[in-house]
């Protein structure tokens, strides 16, 4: 369950960013989470319900765009969706695949009031 | 307040939430884009694990200053991990310094484990919390002497799950398995082998016991990481164990070389600046 950390983290992020833009409040949050990144959305989505209360961002609106997984084949070289590390290339049926997108985890933008 | 890095004394116990909840909850994180026209709306494009990230730079900037070669075991519970360790630095400690931090949610055993072996060792009690994190390592360093061109073994909690995710400032992840768990594990907790630089497939003596096929198991390892070396030993009979320990020694030289050679160019800019400023 390191999806509460990574709840506070957001927390922290989003407060500091708010105070230094002298806002009062915090309305709405968008974060983009990669398909590959080791996150369990619904437990942050629960995590961050938990740290927003009493907060500057308590009731914002939480938005999580997912990044769709890439990678590329080493096998045959193909730049190809990737949805588990473990996938095989949807081309050859060769392994491994290199994820070259879908791991981040950002806090995108923040709506202040 | 920490001298290190200026945090509360609150911070410092690491994630205690006590957070009573009911689960009734109908959460509303269906999205309308309606907002009001008075919100601002401000761009951050920031990694949640920023601040991770920086305090774990700060561990390895130290690390590299001190030439300390700095190894994050990980695992699930129940690896070997500690016996391994005792084992890897009974030995280590006649060749160069060596010390352990030990991650566990509660109790000091394996700490102690580590110190009838001979070896400085400071466990980190996490309480709730799943994973070790770089600040917390931070803070574990002050109450151990830095083993300075030497090897520090970080032993993290027993979980193949969080602590992929967090930077510790170490020189790389060690990911520990045992042939008594599944041989799946490399394709199950893919993100943690993909992380790891050396798999150990530890207990080996027991593979007549067991039902463990050696060599799917590599190619699961291979398929998440082909990068990956894997070494397979017994720390229990000492079986495999050369090759390990050979491993940590050619990293401890790494870094000990880089360590020189920084020290050179540091001592060459400064031979310059004093002949300058006798001209």
């Amino acid at each position: 369950m390191h999806e509460m950390a990574l709840a506070e983290s957001i927390l922290n992020i989003v407060e500091e960013t708010a105070r230094n833009q002298g806002a009062v409040r915090v309305t709405e949050l968008r974060l983009e989470i990669g398909e590959l990144a080791n996150v369990e959305i619904e437990a942050l989505q629960f995590g961050l319900e938990v740290v927003l209360r009493n907060s500057l961002a308590a009731g914002a609106q939480v938005e999580i765009l997912t990044i769709p997984g890439q990678g590329q084949c080493l096998e045959c070289g193909a730049m190809v969706p990737l949805s588990a590390r473990y996938d095989p290339c949807p081309q050859c049926g060769g392994y491994p695949v290199r994820p070259t997108g879908g791991q981040e985890m950002r806090v995108k933008d923040i709506l202040v009031e | 307040m920490c001298v290190t890095c200026g945090c509360g004394v609150d911070e410092a116990a690491m994630h205690s939430h006590d957070h009573p909840h009911f689960h009734d909850h109908d959460h509303s994180y269906d999205h309308s884009h309606d907002h009001a026209a008075e919100g601002r709306l401000v761009s951050i494009e920031r990694d949640i694990l920023a601040k991770n990230a920086g305090f774990a730079a700060g561990n390895r900037r130290l690390f590299a200053e001190r030439g300390v070669f700095v190894l994050n075991l990980v695992s699930s519970p129940g690896s070997g991990k500690t016996a391994l360790l005792a084992q890897t630095v009974q030995i280590l400690r006649e060749e160069f310094p060596v010390a352990v931090i030990g991650g566990d949610q509660q109790t000091a055993r394996d700490a102690e484990r580590i110190q009838a072996a001979g070896a400085p060792a400071v466990q980190i009690n996490t309480g709730k919390g799943c994973h070790l994190d770089a600040h917390g390592i931070g803070h574990a360093l002050e109450e151990l002497p830095l083993p300075e061109s030497g090897v520090l073994f970080i032993e993290n909690v027993g979980n193949l799950v969080c602590p992929a995710d967090f930077d510790l400032g170490e020189a790389c992840k060690v990911v520990v398995l045992s042939v008594t768990e599944g041989e799946d594990k490399p394709l199950k907790y893919a993100n943690m082998f993909a992380a790891a630089k050396l798999m150990l497939l530890n207990k080996i003596d027991l593979l007549p016991h067991v039902d463990f096929a050696v060599e799917r198991c590599l190619e699961y390892a291979r398929r998440v990481n082909p990068d990956m070396r894997i070494l397979q030993l017994s720390a229990r009979t000492g079986d495999g164990m050369t090759a390990w320990l050979d491993w940590v020694r050619q990293g401890q030289q790494a870094a000990l070389a880089q360590q020189v050679s920084r020290l050179e160019m540091e001592l060459t800019s400064a031979r310059a600046r004093l002949a300058a400023s006798v001209r």
